[in-house]
């Protein structure tokens, strides 16, 4: 009897790693997409059927970087002859790369988003950091009058949708011009995350334990002192992860970015819709910008790993 | 706040004389943030609940005037919101079921011994991790009819599925299950490895039925942290946005933000738009409220 119940198990196991295997290839299958067709020449990246095999090649990418416009003839032999290797890449799409009177190479907007999207998200990053490890610092060591109900208000500012506060934003955005800047983005996404931080914060510096404040004290150290020498070394971990986290959040970020800029700060994520307009799009160009996007937020989550279930519930589980 | 003040720091230990006080770093570390919520969260929601009662258009030089209830009775009697609010609850129920169901199951499976489970656990969590937006936009080319690459592997030939009117909300669901699943199972696992392994001893010992055992002891120990996983993605899916917005512009995904951000970018119909923003704003808290009481009931376990 035993023995048939573990064989039955052991074929049960079987079935659920075959299943497991299965579901993992479908989930990654959209991102293996993107990244597979940022490595297409543009006439394989709408075939029917979808092309699976290919030549990789890097156009897509060169195409990502440059202003282009459309060849009204093929390229003379010389001028073939004499361009970089990525240009000719261009010149085999039917394009070419757009130069400035001096022969300087055009820049397209992409880099310029993508560098929109760094420093609103590294700001914005170290403004929520900061403020929410002292105030969740402030909520874990001394008493407050109405914690319970002022730690519901923080995080009830997170739940808010954000085209409802979009719409009161952008009037008084536009008041004090504040509107398609970096600033106006970065105070948003401050705002935005801050709740997160403090909540998150608060679950790690709960796990110091008061003692070590507390004979540090007693040691001559101030009460500043202790905090900045004792508490802030020992949360560095959980200000790492909290850190990612809001990080992640503000590049991501996608319906603020839309309302509140549209040139001069738009960040990535409403810029690379922007591509898809009327026409057939360069599906391998949105999928480069979108591999280049995706790419820190992949390689922090395997970094995050061991967070990130902290990280998704706010501080309430821990495992 | 700033009276009956208690600290957890025996005032004789003589940290108060030295530095500032702990009541000042107290209110020093906590003020600042609070004041910054409500300067750039409580104070616009005050300002719009004031253009909320006012025929305000923000693209109009025209100044505003008062009228009353008027925005909300007519939105509240307007069958075209009921509709989105309807699209809304479908949307709503659609995915956050398929997350349950998806979530759930693949957690169930990975709380097995499973080679390089840490690895494959990652890999799934990645797609909860990417942006909406960006991301969302790639299912189209997904989708596409003829070149799609989910067409090609189901087998269907040129079906239809974003403009497909009656498709479309399902196909904005199924990208949202693929993105939040990952959520739903993260939040199960760490239930499941929660239950004691000596119920499902003693389990096998009193010759429980799998099922039996699975709704007597896996569901019942599982359900809060489900739970909380339930009402976070109810929450997060009743204020979509980027999704729907991204992959199609039916009148069948018009999701209730979506007729909230044309009626306040498109349209302009600020004074409008904020009472249909407060309105949300109430369902929005309701939720959080209950969502609250749970997390906070998790913490304590």
């Amino acid at each position: 009897m035993a023995a048939v119940q573990t064989s039955g198990e052991k074929a049960l196991n079987r079935v659920a790693i075959v299943a497991v295997l299965v579901i993992t290839l479908i989930f990654l299958a959209p991102i293996y997409w993107i990244v597979s067709t940022s490595f297409k020449p543009r006439n394989l990246s709408t075939t029917i059927p979808p092309t699976i095999v290919f030549t990789p090649e890097v156009s897509p990418f060169v195409k990502l970087f440059t202003k282009r416009s459309q060849l009204r003839e093929p390229p003379t032999a010389e001028e073939y002859a004499a361009a970089p290797w990525w240009e000719r890449m261009v010149f085999d799409g039917g394009e070419k790369v757009v130069r400035d009177g001096k022969g300087n190479v055009q820049w397209s907007a992409y880099p310029n988003r993508f560098m929109n999207s760094l420093i609103v998200a590294i700001t914005s990053t170290v403004l929520a950091v900061s403020m929410g490890t002292i105030t969740a610092y402030g909520f874990s060591r001394f008493r407050v009058k109405g914690e319970a109900d002022m730690l519901f208000f923080i995080l009830s500012t997170r739940m808010l949708p954000p085209v409802v506060v979009a719409i009161p934003m952008f009037l008084m955005y536009r008041a004090v011009g504040l509107n398609d800047t970096h600033w106006g983005l970065i105070i948003l996404y401050t705002a935005f995350n801050l709740s997160f931080s403090v909540w998150l914060m608060k679950g790690f510096i709960d796990e110091i334990p008061k003692e070590y404040e507390e004979a540090a004290l007693v040691d001559g150290y101030t009460r500043m002192e202790a905090f900045f020498k004792i508490v802030i070394p020992e949360a560095a971990t959980g200000i790492a992860a909290t850190a990612v986290f809001c990080f992640i959040t503000a590049w991501n970020e996608y319906a603020f970015a839309l309302i509140m800029t549209n040139r001069r700060a738009q960040t990535a994520p409403p810029f690379i819709p922007s591509q898809v307009g009327s026409g057939l799009p360069d599906w391998t160009v949105i999928a480069a910008g979108t591999f280049l996007f995706l790419l820190p937020v992949a390689i922090f989550t395997f970094l995050l790993r061991n967070h990130l279930l902290r990280g998704m519930s706010f501080g309430a589980i821990r495992k | 706040m700033a009276t009956a003040v208690m600290t957890t720091l025996d005032p004789k230990s003589g940290a108060a004389s030295r530095g500032m006080s702990d009541i000042a770093i107290r209110n020093l570390f906590i003020i600042p943030t609070i004041l910054f919520l409500i300067v750039f969260n409580i104070f616009p929601l005050i300002y719009s609940l004031g253009y909320s009662f006012t025929d305000f258009r923000a693209s109009s030089p025209a100044a505003a005037n008062f009228v009353g209830l008027q925005n909300y009775r007519e939105l509240l009697n307007d069958p075209f919101i009921w509709s989105n609010f309807a699209i809304t609850a479908k949307y709503v129920i659609v995915s956050v079921v398929g997350q349950v169901v998806v979530g759930f199951g693949v957690a169930l499976l990975l709380n097995r011994t499973i080679p390089f489970k840490g690895l494959i656990t990652t890999l799934l969590l990645l797609p909860m991790m990417l942006s909406m937006a960006v991301v969302g936009l790639f299912w189209k080319l997904l989708y596409d009819p003829s070149f799609g690459i989910i067409n090609h592997v189901l087998g269907l030939g040129t079906f239809e599925w974003l403009s497909n009117p009656d498709m479309a909300l399902y196909a904005v669901a199924i990208t949202d299950i693929w993105m939040w699943s990952p959520f739903v199972m993260l939040l199960s696992l760490a239930g499941l490895s929660a239950v004691p392994k000596h119920l499902y001893e003693a389990a096998a010992i009193d010759r429980a039925g799998t099922l039996y055992t699975f709704f007597r002891i896996t569901l019942p120990l599982v359900a809060p942290i489900l739970m909380i996983a339930i009402i976070f993605r109810t929450m997060e899916a009743f204020k979509t946005f980027d999704l729907a917005y991204i992959l199609t512009s039916q009148p069948t995904t018009e999701v209730i933000s979506i007729r909230l951000y044309k009626m306040a970018f498109q349209e302009w119909q600020t004074g409008r738009s904020c009472a249909l923003a407060y309105i949300v704003l109430i369902m929005i808290l309701a939720i959080t409220n209950i969502y609250v009481k749970y997390l906070n009931k998790v913490k304590e376990r």
